[in-house]
């Protein structure tokens, strides 16, 4: 499929996005400029605070995008997931250009200028209004120019935490290895920063005193107001409409409405949508909160801002619970039920009926070549192979350290450390020579990789379940009753067939669920 | 040389003025005062304290010690808005808005004063005609538009634009080349005898003390050395005033550079 009927296919989507994503740089950087100006015009007036004011606000900015988001996950009021993190997020990052210019601004000022203006009777207002702002005007503008790009670029990592905006197609792109999802991520990004530039560079050149000197100039000025009246007046439109459409979902029905979150990848984003249209189809209202990064699906949970995520019960036992792996899967369900019901007063659903462990693989053509079925025996091929792995694979307590020790395992190198699903193409093309990849990961068969069998049980079992609120149950029979279909009901084969539909065939993800759910009869 | 009224217009009693923190004082115990309709010319090089002077006047500085009291009211007791408004001031360059027009510039004072449009609209022509500049010419231009000569009587205009009792003018000619300041000078003392306006003025050259001043007060470190009319200036025995005196025979034009305002 090219790019072009790529667009013609999506684009009521794509326009959503773009919508979305202009709604928080529009409402970001409308609240950056005004706290930024006024905390500008402080700094002018305050000389002792400019050092340490400017010093915080240059912190914010040398954070990175992702680990601030992920700070503000558990703050309350402006935390959370969703748009809101992400505006508090985006203003933090265009403060300091927007403060630093509106400083740099008016001090800048002549200082005879500025004399002249006290020495005619004008009092502080009318210094600041007639005479600093309008003559720093052009050096503000540009800071709020700087701030815009930087925000348009960082709004698409806001995607990671549920804000939606055009980072939505650029993640589920780099997941599904689709250039046409990429670039309709990243294309109009890019245009918007470019018009955002070149228009604020228009408003910024209408502003400076070379363009002043030319005649005429009060016309212009007039239309620079309108211009940059609009713009208010359409960032506030969009915002204001923003703010009463989510504000108007969730007063209609308050109590009926279940919030699904998921992670960051396909199996998991399709494991929510399964609930979430079984649910719709029983009459609940959804609200879809897919591809949280990390952890912060378990911490959404807590904080109630999502009711339920599917997990792997080996992930909750290692990575949330701390414990040293183990291989039983009974012991681990049971020990995780007890636990999450414990600590966190969360329910653990019953299994889904499928494992999706690590499963190491390698191509299908060396292990017919060596003879290979189990990992022992890759272990004297391995000192000549590359290995790459996930970011998570790396770092968690079953994962990397604990199996090469298992194993005696040596690479030729150091493993690279990739994302996840862009291992499988770096397997298949040549790139490396082993990874580590889900046993549920579509592409298995379609990339002819090939599983190495666990011989030593290395690898704890990874069940898959929901995790769900207490209260969530409670309130909401309906879900008790969803849930309680989906237990046994998905087998590792079926799994592996719904995430190669979406990842390799590129089918929509909710299409592929509503053919499976109908397949099963679970519509009602 | 008007005559002097009663009741002079500024007053010094016993005037000090050193920044904060600083030991040293700008100006020390200045006393004199300037009589309605005068011109009173302040001489001396830079930082001797003159522009301090000026500035003590319209509230942009208040003293250390003593008393500075304009129409018979301490500096202190004024609100400073409102006798700024009740002062014209030119600087060097005009100290001019570079984002308004010359019509804005000079209209500016009676604006803040709440003048309705089409009396500003009167009194900012009536002004650039005064000081030589064709109205529907200049009007709409921009102070990056305008010669220097050009700028300095827009300058004085817009000093003059609310009609106030006192002009105070730092050095206003200081940055002009020598042929557009003899100009503006000539028209200057014309403007000031005519209007009967009452003026202090600061200035390092003493051919514009000598032509402009109806008095000239002679500064020097701080101190106002002597107070005279340019007759008595001239017949002065003072060293100061003596060495001032020698570049005058020196050339038909003034020896002093066109430095910065001090």
């Amino acid at each position: 499929m090219s790019f072009l009927q790529f667009l013609q296919q999506n684009w009521p989507e794509l326009l959503t996005h773009l919508r979305e994503h202009l709604q928080l740089v529009l409402i970001s950087t409308g609240v950056a400029v005004l706290i930024g100006i006024p905390t500008g015009i402080l700094l002018t007036r305050k000389k002792s605070l400019r050092g340490p004011v400017l010093g915080v606000a240059n912190v914010m900015q040398t954070i990175p995008s992702l680990a601030l988001f992920g700070f503000l996950i558990p703050l309350p009021f402006i935390g959370g997931i969703g748009a809101r993190t992400a505006i508090v997020a985006l203003v933090l990052y265009s403060l300091l250009p927007i403060i630093r210019n509106t400083v740099t601004g008016i001090l800048g000022v002549d200082p005879n200028v500025r004399e002249a203006a006290v020495a005619m009777g004008m009092n502080g207002r009318q210094v600041l209004w007639q005479v600093e702002l309008p003559l720093a005007m052009s050096v503000i503008v540009t800071g709020v120019r700087v701030a815009m790009v930087i925000a348009i670029g960082v709004a698409t990592i806001a995607a990671a935490v549920g804000a939606n905006g055009l980072g939505v197609y650029i993640f589920r792109g780099l997941r599904q290895y689709d250039n046409n999802l990429l670039l309709a991520g990243a294309v109009p990004a890019a245009l918007m920063a470019l018009t955002a530039d070149f228009g604020l560079g228009l408003l910024e050149s209408h502003f400076s005193l070379g363009r002043r000197r030319k005649a005429g100039a009060t016309s212009s000025r007039k239309t620079i107001a309108v211009v940059a009246a609009a713009i208010v007046a359409a960032g506030l439109v969009i915002g204001i409409y923003g703010w009463r459409s989510s504000r108007s979902q969730a007063s209609r029905a308050p109590s009926a409405r279940v919030v699904v979150g998921s992670k960051d990848f396909t199996e998991s984003a399709l494991l929510g949508e399964i609930v979430a249209q079984m649910l719709e189809a029983r009459g609940v209202a959804v609200e879809r909160k897919f591809e949280l990064g990390g952890n912060l699906p378990h911490d959404a949970l807590l904080a109630g801002r999502i009711d339920l995520y599917p997990e792997y019960t080996g992930t909750a036992y290692t990575a949330i619970l701390k414990h040293p792996p183990i291989t039983d899967p009974r012991t681990v369900y049971s020990q995780v039920k007890n636990e999450y019901a414990e600590k966190f007063n969360l329910a653990v659903s019953e299994p889904l009926g499928f494992d999706n462990t690590f499963a190491i693989l390698v191509r299908g053509a060396d292990a017919r070549r060596l003879k290979l079925k189990t990992i022992s025996d890759a272990v004297p091929q391995a000192r000549n192979w590359r290995a790459g792995f996930g970011q998570d694979f790396m770092s968690r307590a079953d994962g990397y350290p604990g199996f090469v020790k298992a194993y005696g395992l040596k690479f030729a190198e150091q493993p690279r450390e990739m994302d996840l699903s862009l291992t499988y193409i770096a397997l298949a093309s040549g790139q490396v020579d082993l990874i580590a990849g889900n046993s549920t990961e579509g592409r298995i068969a379609a990339l002819d990789l090939f599983q190495l069998e666990d011989d030593r049980h290395y690898f704890p079992p990874y069940e898959a379940v929901y995790l769900v609120r207490r209260e969530s149950l409670a309130r909401l029979p309906t879900l008790d009753e969803v849930l309680a279909k989906l237990a046994h009901a998905i087998s590792t084969e079926e799994m592996r067939q719904l995430n190669y539909e979406v990842d390799a065939n590129k089918g929509g993800q909710a299409e592929v669920v509503r053919e499976w759910i109908k397949k099963k009869g679970f519509e009602q | 040389m008007s005559a002097p009224t009663n009741s002079p217009l500024v007053e010094f009693r016993e005037v000090s003025f050193s920044h904060t923190g600083a030991s040293a004082a700008v100006i020390s115990h200045l006393t004199f005062s300037v009589q309605q309709g005068e011109t009173l010319v302040l001489l001396g090089e830079s930082g001797c304290g003159k522009t301090t002077t000026l500035k003590l006047i319209n509230c942009l500085l208040l003293p250390t010690s003593g008393q500075v009291m304009v129409e018979n009211r301490s500096t202190t007791e004024w609100d400073p808005i409102r006798l700024r408004r009740r002062t014209g001031y030119v600087i060097q360059e005009g100290g001019l808005f570079p984002h308004f027009t010359v019509e804005r510039n000079v209209g500016l004072v009676p604006a803040l004063e709440r003048w309705d449009d089409t009396r500003i609209k009167k009194r900012v022509n009536e002004l650039l005609s005064l000081v030589g500049l064709e109205p529907n010419e200049f009007a709409d231009r921009y102070p990056g538009e305008l010669s220097g000569g050009q700028r300095q009587r827009v300058g004085v205009a817009r000093a003059l634009a609310a009609e106030p009792p006192l002009l105070l003018l730092d050095e206003p000619f200081g940055a002009l080349d020598p042929l557009t300041r003899a100009s503006l000078q000539r028209q200057f003392a014309e403007l000031t005898r005519r209007l009967n306006k009452t003026a202090v003025f600061v200035t390092h050259d003493v051919r514009e003390a000598l032509l402009l001043g109806s008095r000239i007060g002679l500064m020097h470190e701080g101190h106002l050395l002597l107070l005279e009319t340019p007759e008595n200036f001239l017949k002065s025995k003072n060293e100061r005033a003596l060495a001032y005196i020698e570049t005058l025979a020196l050339g038909p034009t003034s020896l002093a550079p066109a430095e910065g305002g001090a």
